[in-house]
């Protein structure tokens, strides 16, 4: 963990891997974010401008972009990890 | 009657079904087939029970109520699922390393595998968890009940009572029949997790098989379904932010510490890489699940008569519709969702139970020995049978006492608030080495309490348990102990209330605690390990087992595991370490082994005090600690320790070497010595017998001849005696023999005479001498040593190359020692020479004059009768001898 451990430039699939799992860790991050985005709609008026269809559409929009971003993100993940076995699991 | 008849068939039919099911896996799991007993996507699927029947029917209720609200039941998991990078990833990494059995055993673990903390943990969860079977319970006859509505009124309405009994003995049946089946909780129960796969395709089948038929059936497209939507109660999204938030993070957080997530995510996980796939096939499976939820509430609150419970939206818009099958499909999979999680709760909450309260009570009354007679491994498994009855009766009797109320309904979030109260000791004790076991205990306490004082109690009701007096003007009438708005937060939501003071309270007791606290060796030693579980994953430890006895060991394990898997592990351990038989060393490798072997069986905490009765109660000492918890101290300190050795090995082998060239030297010089003597001798003999020839044979030789010739001879007969007399007195003075014949004499007339008997004349070589620093007075064989001054002197006088030769002697007294140093300006001896010139034999480059090699070995013989000594001092001009000698002689002469 500490930055002496490995050498100062990774090999190119090495790096990968480190990004992805930097992808990897951000993502949930970046998905609460969003989810938190409908609330900001509701001060628009009284009218009720926001219907609970288009935060449906919004919220199942997002829903499905995370699963498929959260799947490539582990397949890749995966395929780096086979292909570099000596080093540990660890970041 | 005929739908209810249908009904309960379909469902003893679906029961049998299950128990087929997982029976065929828990075969084709202990025949080792069924490869996709083991594919990730089983894992994903046992993932479901986290919708249970709550979230089958509530969820349908809730959008009926708040409309878009019930989807952060289900945006906390997501999350949870696709940052598994974060969380899920080390806490599998962990449960796998240290063979964790439930989150009780985590925490216990993580925290110096404390009982108490197992204890406190495990109440808190029956507790939390308890009141959510019994909505199990409610959610199945609710259902039933649904079912008999529809029948002509009074046809013999199902006592609701006894539906849920029956449920209750039904689902005891199969958690014991499937969860119990071996001892070993961290092994795989396949049946079950089978079982809760096919469970979860059913009542996934199920809500969407509703939702299409709402969607399509019922309203008419997808475009329809839009408009009744917008026209409903909920069209507009009104969600307050802080319920928004705080119920995402309230899910997410249960959806980690609920015992029986933890169970099939953790405990039941066969391989980490299905958490890959779960990242993101558990999201689709929770959005696939929430996807129809509004259609179903809005054209349920659209049809359906006022006043109808939109909790059974799911079961009743079907049988309103007259789609029986529809409807029987939906039922069974509000039935799945709720055993499911009853099944899973009951194996979780029994193995806490068992492990952590049970056992231990029962070594503790069984005289707290785990040697004595009787057998642990039916003990375990009764305890854990009991432990699973006794779970699924005390939600039994909680839906009875609280007759299945409206106040069960709101049970799924307090319970989740409940046990979210584990999330900072879960969380800080994977990430923070600092967490102790005090701030554990302090911040779990605190949360507990608060839980409790804000939302549990209030839940039964006003003045059910918590008077009204209290609820609204606070304990000891002190308004800013108001529960539902402590510290005078007014007007919050009282869930959000509650939640966000428990937690933050929580944490702050949690982190307070850690930083005062100082943890102990053990709780250092896990929490590294916990922590850093991605740098090495192997090590617990701490045995130092000199006291331990394997058999009783074995004895003890054999109860635990059954005989046949103790002693193959035994056996494996004894040759892995090159014994024979079943009786292996005490290693703390293999006490370790065995430790996490048990743990498995009876939880880490059970285990770890098993073990330290037998081996003497010894647990981590701190040099353990040091030894193991930093690895890289230890391999540093033993590759200096090599680099010592191996400095220390070539210091040995370089005397060796030394020992061997002068060893090699000696031989050498001996073959020179032997042909060098016989030489010597050879020399005088011929020329005597030759000279001894002439004058018997010849007889007119003058008188003058006659007297040379027999001159010549004497003169050789005379070397001859002379080296002769050498060896002797060598020889002499080697076995120690000689005869001191003690005098006092002056150094200086000494030197004198030393210096005529060597035959010192002037032109051979120049004597430098200070006599008056020659004035010492000595006891000693002044004979003996005047022969070494002659050698000395004699040998410069040979052997010297200076032009002209000058022998130099100094004398001097050094720390009570008279040192007398004889100094040439020749070249002196080469440095490979000087280490043998005073052995036997040893002579320098060809004789001059014809000496034998003897002269300085006898020296140093003399010298050392002497008690003193001879050396050769390098570093001078020319070849330099040292001839040191006691002074203490003379002294006590005078």
């Amino acid at each position: 963990m500490s930055p002496e451990r490995g050498p100062v430039f990774l090999a190119r699939r090495t790096y990968r891997r480190r990004r992805l799992a930097d992808a990897a860790r951000l993502l949930p991050i970046v998905g609460t974010v969003l989810i938190c985005i409908p609330l900001l709609w509701q001060g628009e008026g009284a009218s009720g401008a926001t219907r609970t269809t288009m935060a449906m559409f919004y919220i199942f929009g997002l829903w499905v972009i995370l699963a498929a971003i959260a799947g490539i993100i582990s397949r890749h993940l995966r395929a780096a990890e086979n292909k570099e076995p000596p080093r540990g699991a660890g970041s | 009657m005929a739908i209810l008849n249908v009904l309960a068939l379909v469902c003893l039919l679906y029961v049998v079904f299950l128990f087929t099911v997982a029976f065929a896996a828990d075969r084709a799991a202990r025949h080792g087939r069924g490869k996709w007993l083991r594919s990730p996507y089983v894992y994903t699927l046992s993932l479901s029970i986290y919708c249970t029947a709550w979230t089958f029917y509530g969820a349908v209720g809730f959008a009926a109520r708040s409309g878009l609200e019930y989807v952060t039941i289900y945006l906390g998991p997501t999350l949870v699922m696709i940052g598994w990078w974060w969380t899920l990833r080390k806490m599998v990494r962990v449960g796998r390393s240290q063979r964790i059995t439930s989150i009780a055993d985590l925490i216990s673990s993580r925290y110096g595998k404390s009982n108490l903390l197992a204890v406190f943990v495990t109440i808190l969860a029956v507790i939390g968890v308890t009141p959510y079977i019994a909505l199990q319970l409610q959610s199945v006859t609710l259902s039933f009940a649904a079912f008999s509505e529809t029948e002509q009124a009074g046809a013999a309405l199902p006592d609701m009572q006894s539906t849920a009994l029956w449920v209750a003995m039904g689902l005891t049946l199969f958690t014991i029949l499937f969860g119990t089946r071996n001892l070993d909780a961290n092994e795989r129960h396949h049946g079950v997790v089978m079982a809760i796969a096919v469970e979860a395709v059913v009542k996934l089948c199920a809500l969407l098989a509703v939702g299409v038929f709402v969607v399509w059936g019922l309203s008419g497209g997808v475009s329809e379904t839009l408009a009744r939507i917008d026209a409903s109660e909920i069209a507009r999204f009104e969600v307050p932010g802080s319920r928004w938030i705080g119920l995402t993070m309230l899910s997410a957080a249960a959806f980690l510490c609920l015992p029986r997530m933890f169970q099939v995510m953790v405990v039941e996980n066969e391989d980490e890489d299905h958490l890959r796939t779960a990242a993101w096939a558990f999201p689709a499976y929770l959005m696939l699940m929430s996807l129809f939820v509004v259609p179903i509430a809005a054209v349920g609150l659209d049809v359906m008569p006022i006043g109808a419970n939109p909790d059974l939206f799911v079961l009743t818009l079907p049988l309103m519709a007259g789609h029986d099958g529809l409807a029987i499909l939906s039922f069974l999979g509000g039935f799945s969702s709720a055993t499911s999680m009853v099944i899973v709760a009951a194996i979780a909450l029994s193995t806490m139970v068992s492990n952590h309260m049970v056992m231990p009570i029962w070594l503790h009354f069984t005289g707290g020995s785990a040697v004595i007679s009787g057998d642990v491994r039916q003990v375990a498994l009764l305890a854990r049978r009991l432990s699973i009855a006794g779970v699924v009766f005390l939600g039994y009797l909680y839906f009875r006492v609280t007759g299945g109320g409206a106040a069960l309904a709101a049970i799924g979030l307090i319970s989740f608030a409940g046990v979210a109260q584990f999330l900072p000791a879960l969380m800080g004790g994977l990430f923070w080495r600092g967490a102790t076991r005090t701030g554990a205990l302090a911040g779990l306490g605190v949360g507990f309490v608060l839980w409790q004082y804000c939302l549990f109690l209030p839940s039964f009701g006003p003045s059910m348990i918590m008077p009204q007096t209290v609820l609204d003007h606070g304990l000891f009438g002190l308004s800013w102990l108001r529960p539902q708005a402590l510290f005078g937060a007014q007007d919050m939501d009282p869930l959000v209330h509650a939640i966000m003071w428990s937690m933050l309270l929580n944490t702050g007791a949690f982190v307070l605690g850690s930083l005062l606290s100082f943890p102990q060796p053990i709780e250092r030693l896990q929490g590294a390990q916990f922590v850093n579980v991605f740098d090495h994953s192997s090590t617990t430890g701490g045995w130092s087992g000199g006291m331990a006895q394997s058999e009783d060991l074995l004895i003890m394990s054999q109860r635990i595991m059954g005989a046949t898997e103790a002693q193959a592990l035994f056996a494996t351990a004894a040759r892995r370490q090159g014994l024979a038989g079943y009786l292996p060393e005490p290693s703390p490798d293999f006490l370790q082994e065995l430790e996490r072997e048990l743990s498995g069986s009876v939880g880490a905490a059970t285990a770890h005090a098993m073990i330290s009765q037998i081996v003497g109660g010894a647990a981590v000492s701190v040099e353990d600690l040091m030894a193991v918890a930093d690895e890289t101290a230890q391999i540093m300190e033993y590759s200096s320790q090599l680099e010592a050795q191996s400095q220390e090995l070539a210091r040995t082998a370089r005397q060796l070497r030394q020992a061997n060239e002068k060893l090699t030297q000696i031989s050498v010089q001996k073959d020179g010595f032997l042909s060098q003597i016989s030489h010597e001798l050879r020399t005088p003999m011929t020329s005597i017998r030759a000279f001894s020839e002439i004058l018997r044979d010849t007889s007119d030789l003058t008188a003058e001849e006659k007297s040379k010739y027999s001159s010549i001879i004497h003169d050789e007969a005379v070397r001859l005696t002379r080296l002769l007399d050498d060896l002797l007195d060598l020889s002499v003075l080697e076995n120690g023999q000689v005869v001191l014949n003690t005098q006092t004499g002056l150094l200086s007339d000494l030197l004198d005479r030393a210096e005529r008997a060597a035959g010192v004349q002037v032109g051979t070589l120049k004597v430098e001498r200070e006599r008056a620093a020659e004035a010492f007075e000595l006891t000693t064989d002044l004979d003996r040593l005047a022969q070494v001054f002659i050698n000395l002197i004699a040998n410069a006088r040979k052997y010297c190359d200076g032009d002209p030769p000058i022998l130099s002697i100094r004398t001097h007294e050094v720390e009570g020692r008279l040192v007398i140093d004889f100094t040439d300006n020749g070249s002196g001896i080469p440095s490979e020479k000087q280490a043998v010139i005073f052995e036997k034999f040893s002579r320098i480059g060809e004789t001059k004059a014809g000496g034998a090699g003897l002269g300085l070995a006898i020296c140093r013989e003399i010298m050392t009768r002497l008690d003193g000594s001879v050396s050769y001092l390098p570093g001078q001009k020319g070849a330099a001898f040292r001839v040191s000698l006691p002074l203490q002689r003379r002294m006590a002469a005078q």
